[in-house]
């Protein structure tokens, strides 16, 4: 009564099929991934020294190090981070916790996603016209990052607002119906079991902007300059750039140079997500409810 | 004119702590309730009784005006609570959710210390946020926890969390935040649903030991519970009140004949 039928095995069949089609197409998805990380630090890794990380390009960037732009990518990353989070965190909150369900919000919805779609060097030209000259800030580490912050407002928003919804309704109704506004149950209740998730999913978002090079080359990014940032309102190297102009534009460079640039930049990359994926982890096993 | 003022005895329906009359609400073109009229006793249990989707819960949630929160409730009619039109665009809403308590389906702790979720509705009300001090803050807690039977269970673990524990003691916690700001009125909505027998048991008793000092009015979709746990019984269907007595005669006499059917089982 318990034997295999021939329609049974023919399942089985199918089954064991489609189970190895969904693992070899897992497996497509990370072979790129490992093939470029190998290629970098096979290719790249011998560049790496204290040398090439603390020291100025020198030789019309033929040789030296990448000092000027490794710090100007954390200067356009942080002023980015400053001025995206405030402003995405609190539209976050307004759509979250305050917006009803009309015609308006749908709207505002709809304008984040394809604010989402919008090209980066659509963000670029934008930057220049808004930052560098209507703003009369020039191209500055504070135009490119601000065109840099505009660009990642809308995962910003969608990052926070996620964040918000794991709190659960429940807790909202509770405290609405002991007579507490919105502010106070957003203080006490949601913001609290968010915050984390916020500050995660945000420098997670913000620092994926460290590779951008269109939004930044018009706006704030030197092609050569061997000098550290001082203020907001210098211009500056970027890491990302950089990699663009010793790749394509400048002749005879040693060909380790820019995989190197490329593996510190990755690296950057991925050791802030790592980062923010640990903190996550660990805030996510000490939640309870 | 705010709805924490006493009750002038001999005003219109000072007796009854809740009145509604007329009332009808719409979930945008949805009607889900007709002319629905209520009298509920200052003092008593009353239970809110009829088949999924007839209008107990909205009924309910109408009294403490939770439900404008969907932007398309629209209201006619009045509910007045001692006296007073709380459908008054005048009420100050946190106002009237402190003289009205309500308790859910599902426990619904707050993340916070058992004594921060005691706490929480006396620091909400409190001005300028500020918190009760120390000692007052000791009294507030053991006499709400007391009140809903968990102070002996809970007094050395106030600082765990409310989401931790059982769901019968979650639930106890969720009526015993509510005390504090000396509420008159407790909405609750299925309360004992999610607990276990035991659990189901422990929480109506603790609701039978509550009437006379507050206002219960409670919805149910547990005949048994409606019987042993309240004193008036309402039944309702599809949006209507059809019948409205005390529990021991709409158990054993009831004046309508859909109550009839419906108390016995033959829909639901």
């Amino acid at each position: 009564m318990f034997e295999a039928t021939a329609q049974n095995r023919r399942n089985r069949k199918v089954e064991g099929l489609f189970r190895l089609l969904f693992l070899w197409m897992t497996c497509m998805l990370i072979l790129p991934v490992a093939l470029v990380l190998g290629v970098l630090i096979v290719r790249g890794g011998p560049a790496i020294s204290w040398e090439f990380l603390f020291s100025p390009p020198t030789n019309g960037m033929t040789a030296g190090g990448i000092l000027p732009a490794l710090v100007g990518t954390v200067w356009l990353v942080v002023v980015a981070l400053i001025a995206s989070v405030p402003v995405g965190v609190a539209a976050a909150l307004y759509l979250s916790e305050y917006a009803p369900d009309n015609r308006l919000t749908r709207a505002i919805n709809l304008a984040i996603i394809n604010l989402a779609g919008v090209p980066s060097i659509v963000h670029a030209l934008f930057g220049v016209g808004a930052f560098v000259i209507f703003f009369r800030f020039g191209t500055s580490i504070l135009a490119a990052s601000l065109t840099l912050a505009v660009m990642t407002l809308p995962v910003v928003i969608v990052a926070t607002r996620e964040s918000l919804q794991t709190v659960p309704l429940a807790f909202r109704e509770a405290c609405w119906n002991m007579g507490a506004t919105r502010w106070q149950t957003i203080r006490k209740i949601v913001l609290p079991n968010s915050i984390s998730g916020i500050l995660t999913g945000v420098i997670l978002e913000v620092s994926r902007t460290s590779g951008e090079t269109a939004p930044i080359m018009f706006t704030g990014a030197a092609f050569f300059l061997p000098f550290l940032p001082q203020g907001v309102l210098d211009q500056t190297m970027a890491m990302s750039l950089h990699l663009f102009v010793i790749s394509t534009q400048v002749p005879d460079v040693p060909e380790h140079m820019p995989f190197g640039v490329a593996l510190v930049l990755i690296s950057m990359v991925l050791a802030m997500n790592g980062i923010s994926i640990a903190f996550r982890v660990y805030l996510r096993g000490r939640k309870k409810w | 004119m705010s709805v924490a003022e006493p009750v002038t005895p001999g005003a219109a329906g000072a007796s009854a702590a809740i009145l509604v009359e007329k009332l009808n609400l719409w979930y945008g073109d949805f009607q889900a309730l007709f002319d629905v009229d209520l009298r509920v006793r200052a003092g008593a249990i009353t239970s809110l009784i009829g088949p999924s989707g007839c209008g107990k819960t909205t009924l309910l949630r109408s009294v403490n005006r939770i439900n404008e929160r969907l932007g398309y409730v629209r209201t006619t009619g009045s509910i007045r609570l001692w006296g007073l039109d709380v459908l008054d665009p005048s009420v100050e809403l946190a106002q009237l959710r402190k003289q009205v308590g309500m308790v859910f389906q599902r426990p619904n702790p707050l993340p916070l210390s058992v004594r921060d979720n005691v706490l929480f509705g006396t620091r909400v009300h409190l001005p300028g946020g500020k918190s009760p001090t120390r000692a007052e803050a000791e009294r507030i807690v053991e006499e709400a926890l007391r009140e809903v039977l968990l102070w002996d269970e809970l007094k050395d673990s106030l600082d765990r969390r409310g989401t931790e524990l059982s769901l019968e003691q979650q639930q106890k916690l969720c009526i015993a935040r509510l005390l504090p700001v000396k509420p008159r009125l407790l909405l609750m909505d299925e309360p004992c649903s999610a607990l276990d027998p035991a659990g189901t048991e422990a929480v109506e008793e603790l609701i039978w030991k509550l009437r006379g000092d507050y206002t219960i009015l409670i919805v149910t979709h547990n005949m048994a519970q409606a019987r042993r746990a309240s004193e008036e019984c309402v039944f309702m269907l599809l949006g209507e009140m059809i019948e409205h007595s005390d529990t021991a005669s709409m158990f054993l006499n009831p004046a309508n004949e859909q109550t009839a059917a419906y108390i016995e089982g033959r829909y639901g």
